[in-house]
């Protein structure tokens, strides 16, 4: 075997640092999928009668569909969704009033994975709402954020106090009945967070979600609702990580953005370090996530940035629809499929102003027998005249076991747009690692660095925090993959 | 400094090193030249650690050290500096954040702290300006894009910056035109000190024109069959390879 090979390999085999379970007594309801248990999920949330009916509309249609098998190139066994818990919290569930009486157990959770909810230890104006496995646990520096009419709290907490919001846009993006796992999503959702930002106000710090599932066999829906007024500006950041499980554990939310007003922006950026399994594809998150959104004034934007490194299989396409006549949708992706990761990811533009444009850049990175696909699709709507996009999809391989695919639709009514799309696919060369060794590094940084540089269009996207982040996740996940 | 005896070594399954003998002292430049094929890459590659070739008899002292049970990474940080032939692309990693990794690395190898951004651009930019290195050169991503002058002179670059004990050029003449080449030999001279040691590999006399060395090698069948002052570099020049390799015919 080839010293490159080597380090590849080396670097596919690191551990998993996130998988360690807490102990913490949770609240869960049986096993199993139902009306009844649709139900019991809106009891214990307190919830208003027009949600729960939302949710029962949901699932009576979700029972009429079949589960996808959308591409031929990811393969998984059927999920047997009667056998997963819906709903799991974390013991004592009262009101919390402060950090104070936040579980010290999971205090220490979070301070592991890095998150710190103690507002005077951090040092960066982030403000995070910490969800784990099915509510939110923590928001900080939201009083802060009130003092601007930035609201920024856990759905549940939106659901109770701005009820008005929540049902104006719930589902205006991502429609009850779009998809399976998005209707699934609607019927059982549990938490996630809610962010409104109030006309003509930039909000003045990072928002943040951690996402932790903790417990066993259950299953994480949470949904994501940010709406910006005429103006506004919000940077949102989301992170998730999962304890090493033997079992797959499905997890399912639902993303929706709302650029409402003229020139309103929306800066959405992941880091999703699920677990991806082990070696042998053993365990690890199925990651069936539906993430769009909707410009809908005149010159807003709706960016996302991603960075996919966890779960065993990642089906995502965060969407942007330009509906205002100059919006922009943007799109930067990092995913990285190692051992045998499989990720279908991508993105939909839909033009439908005029003027909108577009801009996608994909970065598909492939180690030991990781197969990577980029999917995307681009459409000029008939009205969108001079509509812009631009797609540049590239792939890098380490080693020869691994596989890149890339698939772009396009779809073009408008004959003024102009849509340009560019692939490549490349190898890390053994000349690259050697011309690196003989300036003194060691393999691992090598490849660390070249990836690194692969990346860099995606992770200058990324806020300054996260783009370290992102960096140290893609030299860890690649850890034991190259030489 | 560095000293080979009797070095065997093969590609695949063909024998390219015939049984090296080469000792080279402090302060030295040595010239090794001769035909294609003849094992100047292969001895490049042999020293510096590279996976392809297979060293079948033979060892290599640096510094009393043996050297082919290091690791490339490690004959880098003990001071050897390979000129590339081929400078490698790497795309995204500007050639500042790449050097800075590379100069940490071997400072840390031996034991020194690690330079922080603000002493680094100062060590770089001091040397820019003694090789007249452009500043936006710096900037790029690591030869991505870069002509065969630039590629070329940001290889001596890297070396005025690690400051090497033993410098190997391969075949830096290789590809530029006189200007670059001159342009190049006046870097690699501005690196001559009695602390250094260079080997010069090149096909053409000419190189040597500027980059004047002590001994040159003539290297013909994976041994070294000829060996002389820089007055041998011009003796080539006028009669070619044959008359040499003739002559060991007739031995």
């Amino acid at each position: 075997m080839t010293t490159a090979t080597q380090t590849i390999e080396q670097f596919a085999n690191k551990e998993y640092e996130w998988g360690f379970v807490s102990d913490i007594e949770a609240e869960a309801i049986p096993k199993g999928l139902s009306e009844d248990v649709v139900r019991l999920i809106s009891t214990k949330k307190k919830e208003p009668q027009w949600l729960l009916d939302w949710r029962l509309k949901a699932y009576r249609y979700w029972t009429t569909m079949e589960e996808p098998r959308w591409w031929p190139n990811v393969t998984f066994p059927p999920v047997d969704y009667q056998n997963m818990i819906y709903y799991s919290a974390p013991k004592p569930k009262k009101q919390l009033k402060s950090l104070d009486e936040v579980d010290p157990e999971m205090l220490k959770t979070f301070e592991k994975l890095g998150i710190s909810l103690d507002e005077q230890k951090r040092l960066t104006g982030v403000a995070v709402d910490a969800v784990f496995d099915s509510v939110s646990v923590a928001t900080t520096f939201r009083g802060k954020l009130a003092e601007m009419g930035v609201i920024f709290c856990s759905f549940s907490e939106a659901v109770q106090n701005h009820p008005e919001l929540v049902k104006k846009y719930l589902g205006s993006v991502v429609p009850y009945n779009d998809n399976y796992f998005a209707t699934l999503n609607s019927a059982v959702f549990s938490d996630g967070s809610f962010a409104y930002i109030p006309k003509g106000v930039r909000c003045p710090m990072e928002l943040s979600t951690y996402f932790r599932i903790n417990a066993k066999e259950t299953g994480q829906f949470e949904r994501t609702l940010i709406v910006c007024e005429e103006g506004a500006y919000v940077s949102y950041l989301e992170g998730c990580t999962a304890p090493i499980r033997d079992e797959n554990q499905l997890h399912a939310a639902v993303v929706e953005l709302v650029s409402v007003g003229e020139g309103s922006q929306i800066k959405y950026s992941t880091v999703q370090n699920w677990y991806p399994g082990d070696k042998d594809g053993k365990g690890g998150i199925y990651n069936f996530v539906t993430k769009r959104g909707a410009c809908r004034g005149r010159n807003s934007k709706i960016s996302w940035t991603q960075v996919e490194t966890g779960s065993a299989i990642t089906w995502k396409y965060p969407s942007c629809i330009l509906i205002g006549d100059d919006s922009v949708g943007e799109f930067y992706s990092v995913a990285l499929t190692n051992h045998k990761q499989q990720a279908d990811t991508g993105t939909k533009m839909i033009h439908v102003g005029k003027n909108t444009s577009s801009t996608i850049v994909s970065k598909g990175i492939s180690a030991g027998r990781g197969q990577n696909t980029y999917r995307g699709q681009v459409k000029v709507l008939k009205g969108a005249e001079n509509a812009r996009n631009y797609s540049q999809c590239d792939s890098l391989l380490l080693g020869d076991k691994c596989g890149a695919h890339t698939f772009p639709y396009i779809e073009v009514k408008n004959t003024s747009s102009t849509v340009e799309h560019e692939a490549s696919t490349s190898k890390i060369g053994e000349d690259q690692i050697f011309y690196c060794k003989q300036r003194g590094l060691s393999a691992e940084d090598a490849v660390s660095m070249i990836v690194n540089g692969f990346c860099k269009e995606v992770f200058k996207e990324l806020p300054m925090e996260f783009a370290v982040e992102a960096k140290k996740l893609l030299g860890v996940s690649l850890e034991g993959s190259v030489g | 400094m560095l000293t080979i005896r009797n070095l065997h070594a093969k590609v695949a399954d063909k024998d390219i090193l015939r049984g090296i003998n080469l000792t080279v002292k402090s302060g030295e430049v040595h010239a090794i030249m001769g035909p294609n094929g003849s094992g100047k890459s292969t001895l490049a590659g042999v020293l510096t650690g590279k996976d392809a070739f297979e060293v079948t008899e033979g060892e290599v002292l640096f510094e009393g050290k043996n050297l082919l049970d290091m690791k490339p990474e490690e004959r880098a940080g003990e001071g050897i500096f390979l000129a590339f032939q081929y400078p490698v692309e790497i795309p995204g990693v500007t050639n500042n954040y790449f050097l800075r990794a590379s100069v940490n690395s071997v400072r840390k190898y031996r034991g020194e702290p690690e330079l922080d951004a603000a002493a680094f651009l100062k060590l770089v930019k001091a040397k820019a300006k003694v090789l007249h290195m452009p500043e936006d050169l710096l900037k790029r991503a690591v030869n991505e894009g870069f002509s065969g002058g630039e590629k070329k002179r940001n290889e001596i670059f890297q070396m005025a910056v690690l400051e090497p004990k033993l410098c190997i050029l391969d075949e830096t003449d290789s590809g530029l035109d006189i200007d670059a080449m001159k342009a190049v030999a006046e870097g690699v001279n501005a690196l001559r000190s009695k602390d250094r040691a260079m080997i010069v590999i090149t096909h053409y006399q000419r190189l040597l024109d500027h980059i004047v060395p002590d001994f040159v090698h003539v290297l013909s069948e994976g041994r070294i069959v000829k060996t002389g002052g820089k007055g041998l570099a011009l003796e080539l020049e006028a009669h070619g390879y044959d008359p040499i390799k003739a002559g060991m015919a007739t031995v």
